[in-house]
C-alpha cells in the first residue's frame, strides 16, 4: 500500500537512531539470527523508541512493551473462528507463529481516549488552551502483520491526508517504525489476500522479517523498506541472504497463502453493496447483531471518534476523544433523533462503508482482511459470509435514494 | 439547558424509597472532590449526610430506590412537585431493583412465606422504577451508581451543560481500558455486549463477566446473546437468573429472563 508522500519525506528522514557513523550498513536482503533479532530489540530502545510487540496477557497476543527476545510469545500459537479465540502454548519454539491478536496499531496511532486540549475556566479573562498532549515517545512495532502495515497506510489516507490532518496522529505517525513480520499461519478468521493485504509485506515498513525454520535451522530473513529501517541493522550482525534463504522465504509466504480459509469476492464490490441497499439479508444480520460495536473497536482502519467536553466542580474544562462506533445510536444523531434507529441500518452503514464507499471517500477498500471484526463478534457474524450472501441474493435494481428504508 | 447565572449555587437534595442507601452514600464516596462540591453546591436534604435539612424547592433533585408501597408512591409526588431537576439514581430508582423479583411471583406468597403476622403488611404487589410514577429528568444507571457519572451529573448542572453518560454497551468500556473479550477468547458468560457502560468496566477487566448491574444498553439484542451463552456452555435455566438480577425489572432483560424461566416453561 503506497503511502503516497505521508508521511513527509523530510519526516521521515528525522530517524531517531543516530546515524551510523563508521559503522557499514549491510545490504539487504540479509539474516539474522535470534540474537540478531534481540539485538534490534535493543538497538529500537537505545535509540529511544518505546518498543512495542506481540506479549501474551489474559489468553490473547496483546501490543507489549517489550525489552528483549524473552518478552515474545515463544511457542504460542492462535486458533480463530467466528466468534471465537484461543491461545494454545506448544513446544516449538516459533516466536511469530500467531495471526492477529485483538489490538492493532490503532491503539497507539489513535488512542482510545485522548486529551484534545484544557483549559481553565472561570473569571472575565479568556481561558487559556493548552495543546493536545501527543505520543510521549517515537513508537516501534514489532512484529506487526503485512495487514496491520496496510490498516496503518489506510489510516494515513483518512487522519494524516485528510484536509485538516489530525496533528496528534501525524506526529504519532510521523516517528514511528515499523518492523513488520510476515505470516506464516494465518487464523481461519484471515482473508487478506483477498484484500490485496498479504500474508507477504511489499511496502509501508521500515524493515520486513520472516520467520524461517527448516533444515538449515532458524533464521529471519530481513529487508529494508526504509533507510531508517536500514540504518537499525548497522552494527548488527548480519549474514547476505543466500538462494536457500530467500526460497525459504517464498516457501513460507506460499504455506500461508495455502492456509487461507476464508476470501472475499471484491469484484464491483461498490456496486454490489449499493444496489443491494434494500436486500432482506440485512434483517437477517440485525436478528443475530447485538449492536454491541466490538467489530469496530477491534477493526484496524475504524477510526470515528465522540468529542466530549468535561467541566470539574470547580472551573477547568477538558474537550475529551474517544472511540466511538457506528453501532451506538448517538453516532448518527442529528437534529431530532438518530438517522440509523435499527441495528439494521447500523449494521449496513458498517459494511456498506468499509467495503463501498469507503473507496469513493479516501479512494482505498477500509478493510486489510485480518479478521479481527469476525472473530472478535461475541456472536460470530463473519463479514466475508455476509458479503457472499448479499452476492447469492443480489437483487440488481439500485433503490431511489429518497425511498431507503432504515 | 441554558447556561446558569454567574455564582449559580445550586440547591441539592437527596431521597430514598426502597433501596440499600448505597447509591446515595456514593456522594460521600467522591472524597477528593467532597470540599470543591460542598462550596458549590448547597446540600439541602441527604439525611446520610446531616440531620440539617433546608426546606424545598430544591433545584437538584437525586432520588434514590423503587415505589414499593402506596405511601411512597405518594411521597415521590410531592419529592417531585418540590424539585426543579429530578434525577432517579441506581438500579432500584431506573429499573426496581432486585426487590422486582416480586414482579415474577405472587407477592402473598413471599408475604406468607416470611412474616408471622402477614395481615401487618401493607406493600403493593410490585416494584417499580421512578420513572413509573413521576417525570424523570435524568437517569443513573448501575448497583450502585458511578461516583465518577454521579459527578459528572452534577458538574454538568453546574455548567448548564448536558452530561456525558453514555448509552452503549459495556463492550466499548473493555475495548477503552484494552481488556481481551471474555466471551471469545475464553468462553466465559458475559452480559457485557447487553448493558449499557457506565461502571469502566471494572468485572471484565478481574476476568469476571458482566454482570449487567447497569441494566440494558441503549440497543439490545438479549436473544441473540442469550442463544451464544447457551452455545458456550450456559444452563438455560442459569440464564434465566442471569438476566434476573440487579436489573431484573428492566424490560429487555426481564422478557428474555422468562424466555429461559424453567418454571414458566414447565
Amino acid at each position: 500500500m503506497a503511502l503516497d508522500g505521508f508521511p513527509p519525506s523530510e519526516a521521515r528522514a528525522a530517524s531517531a537512531i543516530p546515524a551510523a557513523s563508521g559503522v557499514p550498513i549491510p545490504p539487504t536482503p540479509c539474516t539474522i539470527d535470534r540474537a540478531g533479532l534481540g539485538s534490534l530489540i535493543t538497538r529500537l530502545r537505545e535509540g529511544g523508541y518505546r518498543t512495542l510487540g506481540p506479549t501474551v496477557a489474559d489468553g490473547a497476543i496483546v501490543l507489549g512493551e517489550i525489552d528483549s527476545i524473552a518478552d515474545l510469545p515463544q511457542g504460542w500459537h492462535d486458533t480463530q473462528g467466528p466468534g471465537t479465540y484461543r491461545l494454545t502454548s506448544g513446544e516449538d519454539g516459533e516466536l511469530f507463529g500467531w495471526a492477529v491478536g485483538p489490538q492493532s496499531a490503532k491503539r497507539e496511532l489513535w488512542p482510545p481516549r485522548s486529551v484534545v486540549w484544557r483549559a481553565a475556566g472561570g473569571g472575565g479573562d479568556p481561558a487559556p488552551i493548552g495543546a493536545s498532549e501527543g505520543p510521549k515517545a517515537p513508537i516501534a512495532l514489532v512484529g506487526v502483520r503485512p495487514c496491520e502495515v496496510a490498516a496503518i497506510g489506510i489510516l494515513d489516507g483518512v487522519l494524516g491526508r485528510s484536509p485538516v490532518p489530525d496533528p496528534d496522529f501525524v506526529a504519532a505517525r510521523r516517528d514511528l517504525f515499523v518492523c513488520t513480520v510476515e505470516c506464516g499461519r494465518p487464523s481461519a478468521s484471515c482473508f487478506c489476500e483477498s484484500m490485496g493485504s498479504g500474508p507477504s509485506a511489499e511496502s509501508g515498513f521500515d524493515l520486513a522479517l520472516t520467520e524461517i525454520r527448516d533444515a538449515d535451522g532458524e533464521r529471519f530473513l530481513v529487508r529494508a523498506g526504509s533507510e531508517r529501517g536500514a540504518a537499525v541493522l548497522a552494527g548488527i550482525r548480519t549474514l547476505p541472504a543466500e538462494e536457500r534463504d530467500l526460497k525459504a522465504r517464498e516457501a513460507v509466504v506460499a504455506g500461508a497463502r495455502a492456509g487461507l480459509v476464508r476470501r472475499v469476492d471484491t469484484a464491483s464490490l461498490p456496486h454490489l453493496l449499493e444496489r443491494n441497499l434494500e436486500n432482506p439479508r440485512w434483517s437477517e444480520v440485525a436478528a443475530r447483531c447485538l449492536s454491541c460495536g466490538n467489530c469496530t473497536q477491534v477493526c484496524p482502519t475504524c477510526f470515528c471518534v465522540s468529542i466530549e467536553d468535561v467541566t470539574d466542580v470547580t472551573t477547568g474544562i477538558e474537550r475529551h476523544r474517544r472511540w466511538a462506533s457506528c453501532f451506538e445510536v448517538g453516532h448518527s444523531y442529528l437534529h431530532g433523533g438518530a438517522v440509523r434507529p435499527s441495528t439494521r441500518a447500523r449494521y449496513r452503514q458498517w459494511l456498506t462503508h468499509k467495503l463501498g464507499t469507503w473507496f469513493e471517500q479516501f479512494g482505498t477498500s477500509g478493510c486489510v482482511g485480518c479478521g479481527r471484526c469476525l472473530t472478535w463478534c461475541p456472536v460470530g457474524i463473519d463479514l466475508t459470509e455476509e458479503v457472499a450472501a448479499l452476492r447469492a441474493s443480489d437483487v440488481g435494481n439500485p433503490v431511489p435514494a429518497g425511498e431507503r428504508g432504515v | 439547558m441554558t447556561a446558569p447565572a454567574p455564582g449559580f449555587r445550586p440547591s441539592v437534595a437527596v431521597f430514598k424509597f426502597a433501596s440499600c442507601d448505597g447509591c446515595q452514600l456514593s456522594l460521600l464516596d467522591c472524597e477528593d472532590e467532597l470540599l470543591s462540591l460542598a462550596g458549590a453546591v448547597s446540600i439541602a436534604h441527604f439525611a446520610e449526610m446531616s440531620r440539617a435539612t433546608i426546606e424545598g424547592p430544591y433545584d437538584l433533585t437525586f432520588v434514590e430506590g423503587s415505589i414499593t408501597t402506596s405511601a411512597d408512591a405518594e411521597r415521590l409526588q410531592l419529592v417531585r412537585a418540590t424539585s426543579t431537576t429530578l434525577v432517579s439514581i441506581g438500579a432500584c430508582a431506573t429499573a426496581g431493583g432486585i426487590q422486582a423479583l416480586r414482579n415474577f411471583a405472587d407477592i402473598g406468597d413471599y408475604v406468607a412465606a416470611v412474616y408471622a403476622r402477614p395481615e401487618y403488611i401493607k406493600t403493593l404487589a410490585t416494584a417499580t422504577p421512578i420513572a413509573d410514577h413521576v417525570k424523570v429528568d435524568f437517569e443513573l444507571r448501575g448497583c450502585p451508581i458511578d461516583r465518577h457519572q454521579l459527578l459528572e451529573v452534577i458538574t454538568a448542572a453546574l455548567a448548564g451543560r448536558r452530561p456525558v453518560i453514555p448509552t452503549h454497551s459495556v463492550c466499548a468500556e473493555c475495548k477503552l481500558r484494552g481488556t481481551t473479550c471474555l466471551l471469545v477468547g475464553r468462553g466465559v458468560p458475559c452480559l457485557g455486549p447487553v448493558t449499557q457502560a457506565g461502571c469502566g468496566a471494572l468485572c471484565p477487566a478481574i476476568g469476571r463477566g458482566c454482570y449487567g448491574c447497569f441494566g440494558p444498553a441503549e440497543a439490545t439484542n438479549t436473544g441473540a446473546l442469550a442463544d451464544r451463552l447457551l452455545e458456550v456452555g450456559m444452563d438455560p435455566a442459569d440464564l434465566s437468573r442471569w438476566f434476573r438480577t440487579f436489573n431484573a425489572g428492566a424490560p429487555a432483560f426481564a422478557k428474555e429472563s422468562l424466555r429461559h424461566d424453567p418454571q414458566r416453561q414447565r
